[in-house]
């Protein structure tokens, strides 16, 4: 190792403890003001509480909003792995023509960015009628899902002995026996990953949610934007440590099932 | 070549392609076709027979979509510039650390992805506001007599964007330091390099590639943004993203919403094209 002064080892590690503390510090203090008692914003908390958990618990319309965003979150979730896992199969086992163009497809949702996407969307969603349907959620959010889906279990799929299927099809299985019985279960843990972070990513999503949603089925993360462009009380402090907690304990949980880190 | 390869029939592959075509047609594909259709649209809700380049002139002549773009752009490089630099040491110190705590200290740097930026927004607004954690602060240490304006303007818009967008600069930087080498330092070292120039003779250049593809995707990311420029920017903050929403969602002016997500894809691809110069031109 290169030689270090105790002082300059200290300042380093100075640096990167701000850096954390800047990284980490919306998160930190929504934590503490959660537990605040006042109705406005203000900082420090007076007295604490968790009159502000309470309060989330009896707003209506953010509870209806939660179950609406859980219930699009699964479809979304299983509807993106199904389809991704039969699009990996095409492009990792078959030679086909127009491959290129396919496997264009499935990454061409990353290069264009969420709200270019979204007026597209509101565009073609409006002719049909699908404006704040929940089908035309699904819709949106399963095309930003997809990409995400394909490339997690096209890497699975990848890892996958080949010989292992070219000897179940040898020994007289069919090729849909073959993906039943061998594949499927070899590449169970991509197929879980890719839906867990569909998931996630539909349950987050704002920015497209915001452009086609609104009162009828609006999701949770529209409900606490349109809540914050007229009132920041506490509640959404509550709110949103139980979404962080949410989102932390879905993916410890798979990474204890599974070890998601494997498989993405 | 293979066994499951001759076997592959047409309504095999049919079953495999035609869910993810369908889905994705009317997902991505067709959004696509109909925002650049809209977008030289007649009618008002964007469709219509008729094709025209109103949109793109009343854009193209307004000083105020002028400023906006200005402003995105310096949004965005400011944005892309301050998060980097303040990822860099993060990302620097997990690619070399050996300490046993690296896995959770690597966790905690992009645990916020996995918290909405709605979320993180409003911890900023608890920050920066008038009320907020620094200026009680400043107030109670007697520093300051009024609140300093921090919240509902572009400074504001700025820090939070920075903070939102740094684990993404953190990553990106991550997977790009791998050619980073203790055996190269310590070779500099004992010929006698100081720190200094082992850092800029050494790690600098090696770290660069992984640098320039932070900063790109923060750019993308922020100039694309728009939730938070309206959040923290309390309605005086125009970028292209915030006026897209507008027209969109509120003015509901479609065809000129579509024109200037166009120009948000034209400004977006250009940037693109430019970094794949940029490192091809660093790699050679």
């Amino acid at each position: 190792m290169v030689k270090t002064s105790p002082l300059a080892a200290f300042a380093w590690r100075a640096l990167i403890t701000l850096l954390y503390i800047f990284l980490l510090a919306p998160i930190i203090i929504v934590f503490v003001v959660s537990f605040d008692t006042r109705k406005y914003l203000a900082f420090p908390p007076e007295s604490w509480s968790f009159g502000s958990y309470i309060a989330v618990l009896q707003n209506e319309a953010f509870i209806s909003a939660f179950w609406r965003s859980l219930g699009l979150g699964t479809i979304v979730g299983i509807g993106a792995v199904a389809i991704g896992t039969l699009l990996s199969m095409a492009l990792t086992r078959h030679k086909f023509r127009g491959e290129g163009a396919v496997n264009f497809l499935v990454i061409a949702p990353f290069i264009v960015p969420n709200i270019v996407l979204a007026v597209g969307l509101v565009l073609v969603l409006a002719a049909f009628k699908l404006l704040d349907s929940y089908i035309g959620i699904v819709i949106a959010h399963l095309g930003v899902t997809i990409p995400y889906t394909v490339r997690t279990v096209t890497m699975s799929l990848m890892s996958v002995d080949r010989r292992v299927e070219e000897a179940a099809l040898v020994h007289g299985a069919s090729p849909l026996q073959v993906f039943w019985r061998v594949t499927l279960p070899l590449i169970r843990p991509g197929i879980i990953a890719g839906g867990v972070i569909a998931f996630l990513i539909s349950f987050d999503e704002t920015t497209i949610s915001l452009f086609i949603v609104s009162v009828k089925t609006s999701t949770l993360p529209t409900e606490i934007y349109r809540y914050l462009e007229y009132s920041t009380d506490p509640q959404i402090a509550a709110l949103s440590v139980v979404l962080i907690l949410i989102s932390v304990a879905v993916v410890v949980v798979v990474e204890k099932l599974i070890g998601l880190r494997k498989a993405v | 070549m293979t066994a499951v390869e001759k076997k592959t029939s047409r309504t095999l592959l049919l079953v495999l392609l035609l869910p993810g075509l369908l889905a994705l047609g009317i997902s991505f594909v067709a959004p696509m076709l109909w925002l650049l259709r809209a977008s030289f649209s007649t009618s008002a809700l964007g469709g219509g027979d008729g094709w025209t380049l109103d949109k793109y002139s009343e854009i193209l002549t307004d000083p105020f979509y002028w400023r906006v773009a200005g402003n995105t752009l310096n949004y965005g490089v400011t944005v892309a510039i301050f998060a980097v630099i303040l990822s860099y040491p993060i990302a620097l110190f997990l690619a070399r650390s050996t300490s046993k705590y690296r896995g959770i200290l690597t966790a905690l740097a992009i645990a916020p992805l996995l918290t909405s930026s709605v979320v993180r927004t409003y911890g900023w607004m608890v920050i920066l506001g008038d009320r907020g954690v620094i200026n009680s602060t400043l107030q109670w240490l007697t520093l300051t007599d009024a609140p300093l304006r921090l919240s509902n303007n572009q400074l504001g818009a700025t820090i939070a964007m920075i903070e939102i967008l740094m684990p993404y600069a953190i990553l990106a930087m991550l997977s790009g330091f791998g050619r980073l080498n203790s055996q190269l330092e310590e070779a500099a070292t004992m010929l006698g390099a100081n720190r200094f120039k082992v850092f800029t003779r050494i790690i600098l250049p090696l770290s660069l590639p992984g640098v320039i593809t932070a900063a790109l995707l923060v750019f993308v990311l922020a100039i694309s943004g728009f939730i938070t420029p309206r959040l923290m920017g309390g309605g005086r903050v125009f970028v292209l993203g915030t006026e897209v929403f507008q027209e969109a969602t509120v003015t509901l002016n479609w065809p000129l919403a579509a024109a200037l997500a166009v120009m948000l894809l034209v400004l977006f691809s250009s940037v693109i094209v430019v970094y794949r110069r940029a490192l091809r031109a660093l790699e050679a």
